[in-house]
Formats: structure tokens, C-alpha cells, sequence
């Protein structure tokens, strides 16, 4: 294929055929739950794995994650936001709470060992739409400063509160509190996020 | 004010939240605070809704493929999971969609807050064709007695108890104790009789602690009214009628005794 790429629109961002989809799945139609879940699968299992690490619990938390949107393919409601962003919302929360749930014992190795992860993008898909996806969003990662980008993939990728965060960057509460959210409204506005 | 425990976060600060919210990255009556927040404040709803759509970005850019066994397995499991039937809007959801029957109280009661922050903004419009200074100063003590009245109600800790007043109208207590404050919600409340006040009063083990006066400001509104003086070790709060100008001491019968909720474990 020869055709131009254009990098504006995210792969899941062309999503009116998901939205269909995920409508009808709320129907109980299973065939139309099966494109969904052809859909978002990757991503939910990337996103899981990235905050869990461990591959078999990755697993089984994606799974987990895609029972519920079957379950729950009803609550989606497409004037709050696109159902990708949906899904992925359900799929970084339970991976964030099952690594909250785990976390007590091992607290305090894990603060310890997570600056120590190599950044979550190393182990990812190769096909074509994640790749330029991933490209974009690293690019617009890099228009962070160095401190937002920090704080807000330590949120997200590593699933630490913003607690967390301040205590393992030895920073005030507030000043994490801004830079998540001055670091999200800029990749927001790099992203060309609407919702 | 210790900064580290701090006093609850007024909402300018439980707005700067937003991007911790859409990581995922409060705790859970943090959640529960902000949700109630954005759910009374429309523009903060919409900026949610774009960082949260941010974030799963976030999420896109490290997908992997799915074994598919994967596949397999969910499409197996759904065939004996029953789906949620569709909901009727009783009325509009959270920002998460998923409002608890528990927490469903509070935006109420933040509504009511807001409406007495109005009863006090329309206060402020009247003061300022007083001398200008004076305005200026009584507006920022008003704002600032909002802020602190907002920052009670949306502590991650905040607990609420009330009920009906004998007189009429009804009376609600929330004390945050990481504030080291209470708030005290009326609704209609009827005038005191000519030449008397409301006081309010804190129970220190038995011991009534003036806590401040209320005046509402007409039938059947609802007012928002910081009390003074530290939570401390208050078990309760008292409410009576006073002669204009406040008591030291309750000179009658309460109205109404208000044991404070305890604290969660």
C-alpha cells in the first residue's frame, strides 16, 4: 500500500463502526460483541499488561476486563466520549486496582522498583495502526516536559496514585496534582483530543 | 494547618484533579470527592471527559496482540454471562457512570451548597453599595468562608448526619476531621422569633462551645454556614435560640442535638 498516512486520527478514533458494534453487543449480539472484542482486545491487554506486568495476570485481567464490557455494554453512553475511550477507562481501572489490591504486602519493594522499569513501550505489537498510534503518542509525550511526562507515566503505565507519585519523586502533593493535569491537557491538545 | 495532612481540598484545588482523576491515580474517597464535584460543575464534566479520552490514548500506544486463546476464551465466557439490561436515566449519572446508591446523598447536598454560596454572592451584590473597602473585604471573607465551607464538603473524610428540626426545616452536620471543621445545612428554617438568633454550639464532652450564629436570611432557603472554631474533640453539636448577639452559654433547651457520625475505621 503506497497511500499517505495521516497521523491527525488515531486508528480508534475512526470508531463509529466500534460504536455500532458495541450497541448491538448490548443487544446480545454476540457476533457483534466478537468484532468489538477484535477491536479493542490489543489494546486492553496492552494497557493491562503495562500497569500488572506479569503476562498470566495480564491475561486474565484483560479477561475480566472484556466479560465486563459485555456485561455492561449497555452503560456506554457515546455522548460522554468515543467507546474506545470507554473501554480502555474500564481497562486501566481494573489493572489499577488489582495492582492496588496486591500492592499492600510488597509495598514497599515495589515503590522501590518501579523507577527501575524500562518505559512500558518496549514490548509492543509491530502491526501497522498500533505502531503509528505508539509513534504519536510518544511524540506528543516528548512535548511534555520532562517532569509532566514523568509523573504522568508513572500514573499511568505504572498505576500509582498521585501519592505515590509525590512520594517516590519527593514532591509536594500539589505540585503532582498540577502536572498531571497540565501534562494530560497538553497531550490532549497534541492528540487532537475531542470528547 | 498542617500542609502535609492538610485541611480537605476547596474545589479549586479538587479542579486541579482532573488529571489524576482521568489516571486513575486517587484514591477511593478521593474518587468519591471529585466525582462529587464534577457532578455539580458541568465545565469540569467536559475537561474529565477529554483527559479521560487522553489518557486511554495513553493506553492505545502500547497495545499488544492478543493471544488467541484470548479470543476464544472471552467469546466462550459471555455466552453464560448476563448482560446489564439498559438503564432509564432516573436521573443524570456521575461523570463515572456509576454512581453507588451510597454516595448519592452528597450531590444533593453540594447543590444545596452551591445554592447557599448564591444566597451569598446575591449578599455580596448588596454590600457593595456600601463603602467600597468594606465590600471588598467582606466579599473576600465570604469567598473565603465558601471555599472553606466547600472544602469541608468535599473532604475525602467528610461525614454528614441530621434530620428534621422541631420548629420546622431540617438541619445537616458535615465534619471532616482531616478539615478540623463542620459545616451546618439548613433548609427551611423559620425566622427566630423578633430580637433572638440561632446559635450554634459544639458538644465537648457535655460542655456547650459557641460555634457561631445563624440568621437565615429568609423561609425555607437552605444556608451553608461554616462553624467557628475547631471540630476538635466535639462529639456533637447543639442548636438553640439566643437573644440577639449570642450566648457564652446555651440559655435554652436545644432545639436539636446532633451526635456526629464516627469516623470510618
Amino acid at each position: 500500500m503506497s497511500e499517505p498516512v495521516y497521523l491527525t486520527r488515531a486508528p480508534h478514533a475512526s470508531g463509529p463502526a466500534l460504536e455500532e458494534s458495541l450497541a448491538r453487543a448490548a443487544q446480545g449480539d454476540q457476533q457483534a460483541f466478537a468484532r468489538v472484542y477484535d477491536a479493542v482486545a490489543g489494546q486492553v491487554l496492552g494497557v493491562v499488561r503495562a500497569v500488572l506486568r506479569d503476562p498470566a495476570q495480564s491475561e486474565e485481567v484483560a479477561q475480566e476486563v472484556l466479560v465486563e464490557v459485555w456485561r455492561t455494554a449497555a452503560r456506554f453512553r457515546p455522548d460522554r466520549g468515543s467507546a474506545m475511550a470507554w473501554v480502555m477507562t474500564i481497562a486501566h481501572r481494573r489493572a489499577v486496582d488489582r495492582v492496588r489490591s496486591a500492592q499492600a504486602a510488597s509495598d514497599r519493594e515495589r515503590r522501590a522498583a518501579v523507577l527501575d522499569h524500562a518505559p512500558a513501550f518496549d514490548e509492543v505489537t509491530e502491526q501497522v495502526e498500533h505502531r503509528l498510534e505508539r509513534e504519536q503518542v510518544r511524540r506528543c509525550l516528548q512535548g511534555l516536559t520532562e517532569r509532566q511526562r514523568q509523573s504522568v507515566t508513572l500514573a499511568y503505565y505504572r498505576g500509582l496514585t498521585h501519592r505515590e507519585v509525590a512520594q517516590l519523586l519527593q514532591l509536594p502533593l500539589g505540585t503532582v496534582k498540577t502536572r498531571l493535569r497540565d501534562g494530560l491537557i497538553r497531550l490532549r491538545d497534541c492528540l487532537g483530543v475531542t470528547a | 494547618m498542617n500542609p502535609r495532612t492538610g485541611p480537605g481540598p476547596g474545589t479549586a484545588e479538587l479542579h486541579a484533579l482532573s488529571g489524576a482523576y482521568a489516571l486513575h491515580a486517587l484514591s477511593g474517597p478521593e474518587r468519591t470527592a471529585f466525582e462529587r464535584h464534577v457532578s455539580a460543575c458541568p465545565p469540569c464534566a467536559q475537561e474529565v471527559r477529554e483527559l479521560t479520552a487522553t489518557a486511554a490514548r495513553l493506553g492505545g500506544a502500547v497495545a499488544v496482540e492478543p493471544p488467541p486463546e484470548l479470543r476464544a476464551r472471552v467469546l466462550r465466557r459471555i455466552t453464560a454471562v448476563r448482560q446489564e439490561p439498559p438503564r432509564v436515566p432516573r436521573q443524570p449519572p456521575g461523570p463515572a457512570g456509576d454512581v453507588r446508591a451510597g454516595s448519592r446523598r452528597l450531590p444533593g447536598l453540594l447543590l444545596a451548597a452551591c445554592a447557599a454560596g448564591l444566597l451569598l454572592v446575591s449578599g455580596v451584590a448588596v454590600w457593595q453599595h456600601r463603602e467600597a473597602d468594606q465590600a471588598r473585604r467582606q466579599a473576600a471573607e465570604t469567598a473565603a468562608a465558601q471555599q472553606e465551607v466547600m472544602s469541608v464538603l468535599a473532604a475525602p473524610d467528610a461525614r454528614m448526619t441530621g434530620g428534621p428540626l422541631p420548629g420546622g426545616g431540617k438541619g445537616t452536620v458535615v465534619v471532616s476531621s482531616s478539615a478540623d471543621r463542620a459545616v451546618f445545612l439548613a433548609s427551611g428554617l423559620p425566622q427566630p422569633p423578633d430580637g433572638m438568633v440561632y446559635q450554634l454550639w459544639f458538644d465537648d464532652a457535655g460542655t456547650m462551645r459557641p460555634a457561631g450564629l445563624l440568621q437565615p436570611e429568609h423561609d425555607g432557603g437552605t444556608e451553608a454556614m461554616l462553624m467557628d472554631g475547631a471540630l476538635g474533640r466535639a462529639a456533637g453539636m447543639g442548636i438553640t435560640v439566643e437573644p440577639a448577639g449570642g450566648s457564652r452559654e446555651p440559655s435554652s433547651e436545644p432545639l436539636a442535638v446532633l451526635p456526629f457520625p464516627a469516623p470510618a475505621a
